[in-house]
Order: C-alpha cells, then structure tokens, then sequence
C-alpha cells in the first residue's frame, strides 16, 4: 500500500521537489525569521507566482467571477466544499473529534442526499458549521513539528506539515478516479479558480494593507493554520 | 467593655454600606461594558453605510468620514503602533511616535473603507462577553455570517481607558493585526530605521504599491 503510494507520480514529484527546496534553501540570513529559515528561496518562488497570478489565474479568475452568474458559481463552491466535508469529518476522526467529525459527515449525507450531489447547501442553512479539519491540522494535532514555510509557485503558502497533508489529500483524490485526463485537469482546473476567485477581494485587501506582501502573506498564512491547528482557541504566543 | 462611641460606629456602618451600594450601579454605567461599545460601534457604522447614498454610490471619501467620526474615536491607535513596533516603540523619539501612529492609522482606515466596499448585508453575531467587574482588558468575539460560505470570526482586544474602553487589536480569523505587522514593521526599521518605516507607511497612503 505505502509502496503504491510512493511510486504514485504525483509523489515522486513532490519528493523531487523537495529535494530540491531543501538543498536551494541553506542560504539563509542572519536575520532570518525562525518559521522560515528558507526566506530567500521562497522570496523567489514568490516573485514566481506573483508573476504568474498576475499575468494568468487572477485575470481568469476575474473573468469567471464577470462572467458566470453568482448561483451557478455558489453551486461549484457548494460542490467542492461538500467533498472537502467528507475530508473534514474524516480529519475529524484522525484526531479524536468525534462530535465535529459526526456534524460533517451529517453535513455530506444531507447535502448529498438532499441537497443534488451538493449543489445547494442544506446543512449551513439548518446551521450545522462545517468542521474545516485538513491533514496539515491532523499533524498539528498530532504534535508533528510544523516544519519550514514553504511558497509553492501556484499553490501558495505552505509548511513542510501543512504540503505533506496537501500531497495526502491529493493522492486520495476524487480527481483520480476519473478516467479521463482532460476531465481530470479540467476538474483541477475548475477547483482552481473557484479558489482563486474566492480570494479575490482578499488580495486586494493585501494589497492595500502590506508593507512587504511576502511577510504580510507569510505571517498571516501561520497565524490562521496556528487558530486552525488549536480549533480556534490559540494558546497565547510568549511576548519578546 | 461596652462603649457608646462604638455602638454608634456599628450603626453608622449599614448606613456607609447602603451609601456605596447606591453609588456603585452610577460608576458602573458611567462606563459602557467592552461589548456593548462594540456592539454599538458596529450597529452604527452599518446603520450608516446603508442608508448614505453617497457612500452607495462608492464615495471612499465618504466612508473614510464616517469612519472618522463614528469608529477611529474607540480605536486606541497609539497602543496599537506601540505593540506593533515592540521593543523600537522605546527608542524611538515622541516625534517619530506620533508620525508612525498617524500614518499607521491612515492606512488601516485606507485598508478598512476597502473592505466596506465589498460588504453584502453580512450579520453579525456577538458572543456573550464573561468579563470580572476588576478586568481591565478583555477579548470581545464576534461572528460575521455572510450570506454564503462560512462565517469569520472577528474578536476585538479592548482595554479599559479613562474615555472608556478602546479597541488595541482586532483578530480576523486567528489573524492578528498587531501580530501580522510586527515583522513588517520590523524589517523596515531594520532595513531604514524608524524614518524608514515611517517613509514606507507614507508611500503606502499615497497609493504606492508593496513590492
């Protein structure tokens, strides 16, 4: 099984690439922030995808926020959130919360039963809150160190724990299971800029709000996985 | 050994009791509770922003007025710049204090009348505040519900100051502003000293773009 797993190409690239982030980011400064000892690579990698998100994915996502009409675009949002339920109840489960964990799978059985697949969300309007658990909280909870922050070009922020439960989540797919190429990309493609269209006031607002919108992007980046992590009750950070 | 002059100081007692009993309730509602303020505060903006046609019409100025005169006044902005600036907060002069404070401000009221722009009729829920009558500084939660998708949770760190209780931090989410700005604020004082930050945050409010 764990054999299947690595030799899944998707894997093997991840490892590659991480290799090679490990290798590239030993140059670090004396002045180095201790949550990103690989600053002056990720500063690259940021100027990256800032080149690429500007030029390509915020334009599209505009577009399909200018094109497409709201209610369709809620219901592709709907759609992939109740998969991302499924994988918030189990995450539930892995760290022992039950109680979250039964509200989203209530929450898929509802919406997928009732709410077409997931098109409309049933469970919000009755008022049961999604649980927002992901692997990278599983680790977290799991007391697994959270390990340098990453900028992954395309992906964005991440830690060494936080992309370890991305590829894991990855690997079990659904995109996998269709049997079509073009229909998987067209899948990641579409969860893509619905992503990246949600975000688009965010960004603005970084805009507006940064000194430097790598820092900016980075230390809001771990403060939000930290609240995640500890289920939104954060113990308080020791002052300098 | 019974003494008169003590039996009139134990009656005198009750009456000493019931003296400060009736003047309590007056100290107490002399301040507004930390949640009510921003209970308040927060009814009011919206209240206004609703109904000011030029505001609808997407007057920033407008917004930027409002905000001026309704919220600005329960932000306590120099404990703000101070906590964000940390240990550089000590060494800089008042001057340099004042125009770090000023242009800190003018740009998270820049940052705020945005975010107003792409309000939707959004509700918000406010959590019951557990609070000692002795504290001084207090967490006040609350929870925006927007029409879609999930709900943010926006909490206020308030403490209490002779004009009443004054917002130093607000944490949208588990991210804190003062947190987030700190390494920025950092850095610039690194790279240019506090005239340097100072430069920045100006550049900022002029509309120059972050790198």
């Amino acid at each position: 099984m764990i054999a299947t797993v690595v030799r899944h190409p998707a894997v093997k690239r991840a490892c590659a690439m991480l290799a090679v982030v490990l290798v590239a980011g030993c140059a670090t400064g004396p002045t180095a922030n201790p949550d990103d000892p690989l600053e002056p690579m990720n500063r690259t990698l940021y100027s990256v995808h800032d080149a690429v998100d500007t030029a390509v994915v915020r334009p599209v996502a505009q577009a399909y926020v200018d094109v497409v009409p709201q209610p369709i675009r809620q219901a592709v949002s709907n759609v992939f959130n109740n998969i991302q339920d499924l994988f918030s109840g189990v995450n539930g489960v892995l760290q022992g919360k039950l109680d979250k964990a039964g509200d989203d799978f209530g929450r898929v059985l509802l919406n997928t039963g009732f709410g077409l697949g997931g098109i409309f969300d049933l469970a919000s309007m009755m008022g049961i809150e999604r649980g927002n658990e992901d692997f990278g909280q599983t680790f977290g909870v799991w007391g697994f160190p959270q390990g340098p922050y990453l900028f992954v070009p395309l992906l964005g922020p991440t830690t060494v724990r936080d992309g370890a439960g991305v590829a894991v989540r990855f690997i079990w797919g659904p995109a996998q299971y269709l049997n079509s190429d073009a229909l998987q990309w067209g899948l990641y493609g579409l969860t893509y800029i619905d992503l990246r269209a949600d975000a688009l006031s965010a960004s603005g607002l970084v805009d507006t709000a940064a000194l430097d919108r790598y820092t900016f992007i980075r230390n809001a980046y771990l403060q939000r996985r930290r609240y995640l992590v500890y289920d939104g009750k954060p113990p308080p950070e020791k002052e300098e | 050994m019974f003494s008169f002059e003590r039996l009139a100081r134990l009656r005198a007692a009750p009456t000493v009791f019931l003296v400060a009993a009736l003047l309590m309730p007056a100290v107490a509602l002399a301040q507004e509770a930390p949640d009510a303020v921003v209970k308040r505060v927060a009814t009011d903006v919206i209240n206004t922003i609703k109904s000011d046609p030029a505001i609808q019409a997407g007057n920033e100025a407008r917004i930027r007025e409002v905000l001026d005169a309704k919220l600005l006044p329960n932000f306590d902005f120099t404990r703000m710049t101070a906590l964000a600036m940390g240990k550089n907060w000590r060494t800089a002069t008042p001057e340099q204090q004042k125009r770090v404070t000023d242009e800190f401000r003018a740009l998270l009221v820049r940052t705020y009348s945005g975010a107003l722009n792409n309000y939707r009729n959004e509700t918000i829920d406010y959590k019951p505040l557990r609070m000692n009558p002795a504290d001084t500084d207090v967490t006040v939660r609350t929870l925006v519900m927007k029409a879609a998708g999930s709900p943010i949770q926006i909490d206020y760190s308030m403490a209490k100051t002779p004009e009443g209780w004054k917002a130093y931090d607000v944490i949208v989410g588990g991210v804190s502003l003062v947190t987030n700005y700190r390494d920025e604020f950092n850095d610039q004082i690194k790279a240019g000293g506090v005239d340097g930050l100072i430069k920045t945050l100006a550049d900022r409010n002029k509309g120059v773009a972050a790198k």
